[in-house]
């Protein structure tokens, strides 16, 4: 066992699947001598030299299109956005190219797609966003979401192991604050896998990334207070893991959404869709859901603070639903 | 830049290609027009699905061009270059089946037109509409296969509407930088669905374009089968041999409107003689025929081996199948249907530590600040610059040809940009266009900005300039 931070579960995952298969390449601006905005990628070109780590103009759609290219011929990039923000830049490459290729024509698109993403770091509204329900909205992608240094490791050498496109979200506030403790030997994490991050009877609080860490903190509150919440880390968020939710929500029948994204048109809305179709008899009150306000990423600390969900708003949210 | 054969009747520097070949341009060529014929008339009985655009009077480009092509190598085509695909080794009725929707059909009746591919025999990318993005993807096709050892070109091509987009910069850009074997195909036909080229790019040639990303480029005649493959065929061995990406601008016109909805009347008469002239199949046939490489009975034999391949291919096609419609739930993910694997054509020991292993470090070879040499630079192309201004205010001036790859920068007097064009006044009466430099004009002139043939007053207008021209013709 060794102590790793979510950032070196992520580099270690590219490492490794680099070293197993040739086939893997990396792409992305600042990836090679610099080792990367956050380091990620810190070590990779001296080890696997340039033919396999490129570093590429700032140019996404030209880095994510030849990435598609590269993966026609079985090669499978792993491709970097300095910042998950500029994926903006090549939605076309990824929604129309990419993600419709399998579908249209019968050709894979085995190709990760990863990138630091989520607020907290004061970052302002252009190095913060979670864009991950443009994508959500796209069949044909994979999205993967983790919150553990565990989870990202495992979930990255399977995500260079599919033969889909997958997008791999990776929260800058979790990079270096979560330390854990990994097995030495190999393992990886099957796609489509939510987590019980804590086993509860009153109701079900589901989240992901670092509101997955906020929803804990807030069960630990809610649990002085005598309300014992289940919490699910959902880790992958496209496919959605129907089967863990419903089951617990059939255990707890309330259930609470939180998501560091924005609220209209959020992952809750889908996920209480889901429930509403499959689990209504089992309902005991209103689904909640506690997200990001309806508005850009603020820059200033107090803006940010009260843009962002945190325990406190979460456990408010939970006291009232425990009252149904 | 290397200008081929341009305005030219006839090719005649063709040594390099067999009878055989001379042949197979040609079959390729007929093939490519008589199956969009009989497509116009499935259309007309409503058996195509969809869109169907015609590529009349660009067959030689689509011909020529993948005929330069080894069957190693990759290409994607856009949607008016059938007959690349019919090069590559797709059949008609892969395109039949494509346009009628039908379950026999490559994406199985997911997408139509020439929205297909084949990654294992054929090696061709499948297209999307939004234009430009195969600049990228090809660009990426290519560096793959230089990776995988296997010496292989890629080459799409773009119109001169789609060299408008971001995506084409940003590939070409990348290409350039990473010097792939790529070959990029501008295919000028003049109009970018109801724009002409003046109201898209403030240049003449789309080639010129190169120069800002530090490849070679070349211009041909694209109703010129022949000067269009010897032009293709130079840029695929000059690519094969590591000299980066290489432009093609080829010079043609689209004789149809953007698709068959639209009957073109944006496109003056005079152009539609002009290009008819020059239609690429008919000056072949001349050609082949002056070249004594054919006689009248070879050409019935193809036409008729043409006539009984199409007939074959569009009854499989007429009786063939829809989908099933739960064919469109399935295949939105690849769980485990495709093999994903590398053809490697060198040993994987170079890619893999600590063999592939470098010491991570720039080497920086400029350090980019202002030297001597270029304030000398600077200063001469100052001074000429002040001599030439008088000459580039009365609008006289061309930018020069721009050159390839390797050559010096040209200086910075050179640069000058171009006068405005004039402002839109009532356009003088022209005489009749005989030349590339006055269709042109002619075509900026007749579409007002912000104006088409909707446009009531628009109509009047032109129809009045047509009068007022008829009576003018008439008085001589």
């Amino acid at each position: 066992m060794a102590t790793i931070t979510m950032l070196e579960g992520i580099r270690q995952a590219i490492f490794e699947e680099m070293d197993r298969d040739p086939a893997v390449v990396a792409l992305g601006e600042d990836i090679g001598v610099y080792g990367g905005a956050f380091k990620v990628t810190e070590g990779l070109l001296a080890r696997f030299g340039p033919e396999r780590v490129i570093d590429a103009p700032i140019s996404e759609t030209a880095i994510v299109g030849a990435a598609c290219g590269m993966s026609y011929l079985g090669l499978r990039p792993i491709v970097e956005m300095q910042f998950i923000d500029f994926i903006a830049c090549c939605f076309n490459q990824v929604t129309n190219f990419v993600a419709k290729s399998h579908y249209r024509w019968g050709a894979p698109v085995p190709m990760v797609l990863r990138g630091p993403s989520g607020g907290g770091v004061h970052g302002g509204p252009f190095h913060s966003a979670n864009p991950e329900m443009y994508f959500m909205h796209t069949p044909g992608l994979k999205i993967i979401y983790p919150s553990t240094a565990y989870d990202a490791k495992g979930l990255l050498k399977s995500a260079v192991r599919d033969n889909n496109p997958v997008l791999f979200f990776e929260h800058k506030f979790l990079y270096r604050r979560i330390k854990e403790e990994i097995p030495v030997e190999e393992y990886t994490i099957p796609i489509g896998k939510a987590a019980i991050r804590r086993e509860g009877t009153d109701l079900t609080i589901i989240s992901y990334a670092a509101m997955a860490h906020t929803s804990m903190e807030a069960a630990e509150m809610l649990a002085k207070e005598g309300i014992d919440a289940e919490v699910i880390d959902l880790r992958t968020l496209m496919p959605l893991d129907r089967e863990t939710i419903l089951a617990s929500v059939k255990k707890t029948n309330k259930l609470l959404i939180v998501h560091e994204d924005t609220r209209t048109g959020g992952i809750a809305g889908e996920i209480a869709a889901v429930v509403c179709e499959s689990a209504f008899d089992d309902l005991d009150g209103p689904i909640m859901r506690v997200t990001a306000l309806d508005t850009p990423v603020p820059y200033s600390p107090p803006l940010e603070e009260r843009y962002l969900p945190n325990a406190e708003k979460v456990a408010a949210a939970a006291r009232e639903l425990a009252k149904y | 830049m290397h200008v081929a054969n341009l305005n030219k009747e006839t090719s005649t520097s063709a040594s390099k290609l067999t009878r055989e070949q001379y042949l197979d341009l040609y079959y390729y060529m007929q093939l490519n027009r008589q199956l969009e014929d009989r497509m116009v008339r499935l259309f007309r009985q409503n058996k195509i699905v969809g869109g169907l655009y015609s590529s009349l009077g660009q067959e030689a480009v689509s011909v020529g061009t993948a005929y330069a092509l080894e069957p190693k190598d990759w290409l994607a085509p856009m949607i008016r270059n059938i007959g690349a695909l019919l090069v590559k080794g797709f059949n008609p009725r892969d395109i039949f089946t494509q346009h009628m929707a039908k379950y026999t059909s490559p994406t199985l009746g997911k997408d139509g037109t020439s929205h297909f591919g084949d990654l294992k025999v054929r090696h061709t990318v499948s297209p999307i509409s939004m234009l430009g993005d195969l600049i990228p993807v090809m660009t990426g096709v290519a560096m793959a296969g230089r990776y995988l050892g296997q010496n292989i070109v890629a080459l799409t091509w773009i119109g001169d509407g789609g060299s408008s987009t971001g995506a084409f910069h940003e590939g070409l850009n990348f290409a350039a930088a990473q010097r792939a074997p790529f070959v990029l195909v501008v295919e000028n036909n003049q109009w970018a669905y109801s724009t002409p080229v003046s109201r898209q790019v403030p240049i003449k040639n789309l080639a010129d374009r190169a120069v800002a990303y530090g490849i070679t480029s070349k211009i041909v005649d694209g109703n010129d089968v022949v000067a269009v493959y010897m032009t293709t065929k130079e840029a695929v061995d000059e690519c094969r041999s590591g000299h980066g990406p290489v432009l093609i601008e080829v010079k043609t016109h689209r004789m149809k409107g953007h698709a068959q909805h639209d009957p073109a009347e944006y496109v003056p008469k005079e152009m539609v003689e002009y290009w008819k002239a020059r239609d690429p199949i008919l000056r072949y046939e001349k050609f082949l025929t002056d070249s004594k490489i054919w006689d009248a009975k070879t050409k019935s034999e193809i036409d008729a081996r043409i006539e009984r391949e199409l007939d074959e291919d569009q009854k499989f096609a007429e009786d063939s199948p829809l989908p099933p419609p739960e064919l469109a739930e399935q295949g939105v993910y690849c769980d485990g249907c495709h093999t994903i694997e590398a053809d490697w054509r060198r040993s994987k020991k170079e890619l893999t530590p600590p063999n592939c292993s470098v010491d991570a470090a720039w080497e920086v070879k400029s350090f980019g600040s202002i030297d001597r040499e270029a304030v000398a630079e600077m200063k001469a192309a100052t001074e000429t610059k002040q001599v030439a201004v008088p000459a580039a205010s009365a609008g006289t001036r061309q930018i020069p040809a721009a050159r390839g790859n390797g050559a010096p920068p040209l200086p910075a007097s050179k640069f000058v940009p171009k006068v405005p064009q004039k402002p839109f006044v009532k356009p003088p009466a022209k005489a009749p266009i005989e030349s590339n430099e006055s269709i042109d004009t002619a075509a900026a002139l007749r579409v007002p900005f912000g104006r088409g043939p909707k446009d009531k007053a628009f109509r009047q207008e032109r129809q009045e300039k047509e009068k007022t021209r008829r009576d003018k013709r008439g008085r001589r």
